[in-house]
């Protein structure tokens, strides 16, 4: 028996692919420079302080790298608008029937591994299937935490209107600027959690379904059957 | 009474009285001035209104509290701050200060509430129990409550002194049990000043006083009620270790050559980076020294419930608290654990129960390599 005839689909569009990217470096630099701000190695020197700076660079890189987060979730919350329809701001609210029983699919046959009777091509997820969207809704709502509780942190050494924005955050943490940082510190093990899972999953699909799950977000294209392409169509 | 008799003189007046020069009194504007953070041409408008304005009645309250407030404005730097603004003349009540005792002193209180209605100032230091019906603390036969409406009903201004009476303090940590309540969540319809600390500055004190005395309206707050003149800065903005901070010189432990060194005491708890106060300016005794400088980190008085924030001598992020502490990071790592170990046992079953469907697809792909032409 041959392969299934499969299709070039151009699923991520460039501006995804850019934010993707842009955003895991980000992030990566972000909780590295995090952890070392949270806890600071001993450097032994006999160079004076006016002669180094380290440390504030590596505040400063960690401050830039939440700009950039920042600037490419304005770029991806626009391009849930405008972009096509995998990168939809609808695709991360399948909070409808379809969407559940894609959950319910993904549940059943990817994390406890059931097996399908017959493979059946309609289960397979062009975009990203509803469990991932939930994920990501999660941690854009996370995000928007580490954005809210760093730059409440952030503002008052700022004159910039836009960490200025954030003032409001800290009267709802009762003041307690030690209570935001905690928060933004654990919130930060939901991103690495997030980084391991995602991952591996990644890398499961691509293993176990061939269809350039991992390569996708580089060449922005994903192989699908073709049959289900003429469904689409048809729709 | 004293009190009584000089209730109409000007700060000026009483100031001369108290055996000052003229050239001290202006002394001690320049001082002042400059530690409310005012423009040089306030000092003549400071002086002016010194020296023409009645001084202002204050009714001074202490409720659950250590005194540390008192303590520190009689020992802010300028004598005319303790002799003259606090202990002789503004202060009507102030049950640690004052010589009247007893029905004395509450008759006195009495009489300044009714003759100066709308006119005083309420200054309270501590905070106030709500517990038990407030029988955690009594004055005179009277809960602290019950006073503190009392007083307030006819202030035209509150100031909230020290951490007690700005958020509840040592007395409002866990578990609280007299139900410690800071001024701003009992009375809510004057403006309050709050001054946190533990105690505040005592230059800061007389600082807000005289601006209230001055200007005849409050310094400009923070959405904390804060007075923004000492309140806008972190510890650690105005610190002067903060090259070594930012050049990732730190203190590991307290005996260790870095502190000698005089290095950031970041690693060994210092809140500096989360503490809204003037320290760094205006520092503690007289501008002697503050703790930082004297090799112990800032523990965050000024800060809401810096009791409850966790160790004063680590940057802990503490999830749990109490005896069953457990670090984020810590908690953390051993999620990240489960997470590896989860995705190690998920790989192996997906290789079993996904065989069938694998080895199709693999076997297919096999094939079509075959068939390849190179
Ligand atoms: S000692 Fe404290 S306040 Fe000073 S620079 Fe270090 S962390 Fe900041
Ligand atoms: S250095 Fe920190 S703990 Fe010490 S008095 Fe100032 S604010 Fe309070």
């Amino acid at each position: 028996m041959a392969t299934k005839n499969f299709k070039r689909v151009y699923v991520w569009e460039l501006p995804v692919r850019v934010f993707h990217w842009l955003n895991a470096l980000a992030i990566t630099i972000l909780i590295i420079t995090g952890f070392i701000i949270s806890n600071p190695p001993a450097v032994m020197t006999n160079h004076e302080a006016s002669q180094q700076f380290w440390f504030g660079y590596v505040r400063k890189i960690h401050f830039i790298s939440a700009y950039v987060m920042v600037a490419v979730m304005i770029l991806r919350v626009y391009w849930a608008f405008v972009g096509n329809k995998f990168s939809n701001w609808r695709v991360f609210f399948p909070f409808n029937k379809k969407g559940m029983k894609n959950v319910w699919h993904v549940l059943k046959y990817d994390i406890f591994l059931q097996n399908e009777q017959s493979e059946n091509i309609e289960s397979f997820s062009i975009g990203h299937n509803s469990v991932a969207t939930i994920s990501y809704l999660v941690m854009f709502l996370l995000a928007l935490l580490m954005m809210a509780t760093g730059f409440a942190m952030y503002a008052p050494t700022s004159s910039w209107f836009f960490p200025k924005m954030f003032t409001w955050v800290t009267p709802l943490f009762n003041d307690n600027e030690m209570l935001i940082r905690k928060v933004h510190h654990i919130s930060m093990w939901a991103f690495i959690l997030f980084m391991a899972v995602h991952i591996y999953l990644v890398l499961f699909h691509d293993w176990l379904e061939g269809r350039g799950e991992a390569s996708a977000m580089i060449s922005g294209q994903k192989f699908v059957c073709s049959e289900r392409v003429q469904e689409d169509i048809k729709k | 009474m004293k009190q009584e008799s000089n209730q109409n003189q000007t700060y000026l007046q009483s100031i001369e009285a108290n055996g000052y020069t003229r050239r001290d009194f202006m002394k001690f504007v320049a001082f002042i001035g400059a530690y409310m953070g005012v423009e040089n041409t306030a000092i003549g408008q400071i002086a002016k209104a010194l020296e023409t304005t009645p001084r202002l009645p204050v009714i001074w309250e202490h409720f659950q509290e250590c005194t540390c407030c008192s303590e520190s404005f009689i020992r802010s730097d300028h004598p005319i701050v303790a002799d003259i603004i606090l202990d002789k003349i503004s202060l009507d009540y102030t049950l640690t200060l004052m010589a009247a005792s007893g029905h004395q002193a509450e008759a006195a209180k009495k009489a300044t509430m009714d003759k100066y209605k709308g006119e005083y100032i309420l200054c309270v230091e501590g905070s106030v129990p709500l517990g038990a019906d407030g029988n955690y603390c009594c004055i005179a036969g009277k809960s602290a409550l019950e006073t503190l409406k009392e007083s307030a009903a006819g202030a035209k201004a509150i100031i909230a002194w020290g951490s007690c009476a700005t958020t509840g303090c040592v007395q409002a940590a866990k578990p609280n049990p007299t139900g410690a309540t800071p001024i701003e969540k009992i009375i809510t319809d004057k403006p309050i000043i709050n001054v946190p600390g533990c105690p505040p500055i005592g230059e800061v004190m007389a600082g807000i006083i005289v601006h209230v005395v001055t200007f005849g309206r409050l310094p400009e707050l923070d959405s904390a009620g804060r007075p923004k003149a000492f309140y806008s800065k972190r510890v650690h903005d105005s610190c002067y270790r903060r090259p070594y901070f930012d050049a990732g010189l730190f203190a590991e432990t307290f005996d260790d050559e870095n502190a000698k060194k005089g290095y950031c005491l970041y690693k060994v708890g210092c809140k500096g980076p989360s503490t809204y106060n003037a320290c760094g300016n205006i520092r503690w005794n007289g501008g002697v020294s503050y703790p930082i400088q004297s090799g112990h980190g800032c523990i965050g008085c000024s800060s809401n419930n810096f009791w409850d924030a966790g160790s004063f001598y680590t940057r802990d992020a503490s999830v749990i608290g109490g005896g069953i502490e457990a670090d984020a990071d810590t908690i953390g790592k051993v999620a990240i654990g489960a997470v590896a170990a989860g995705a190690a046992v998920h790989a192996v079953a997906s290789n079993i129960s996904k065989r069938k469907d694998l080895n199709r697809r693999i076997h297919n792909a096999i094939e079509n390599e075959k068939r390849v032409e190179e």
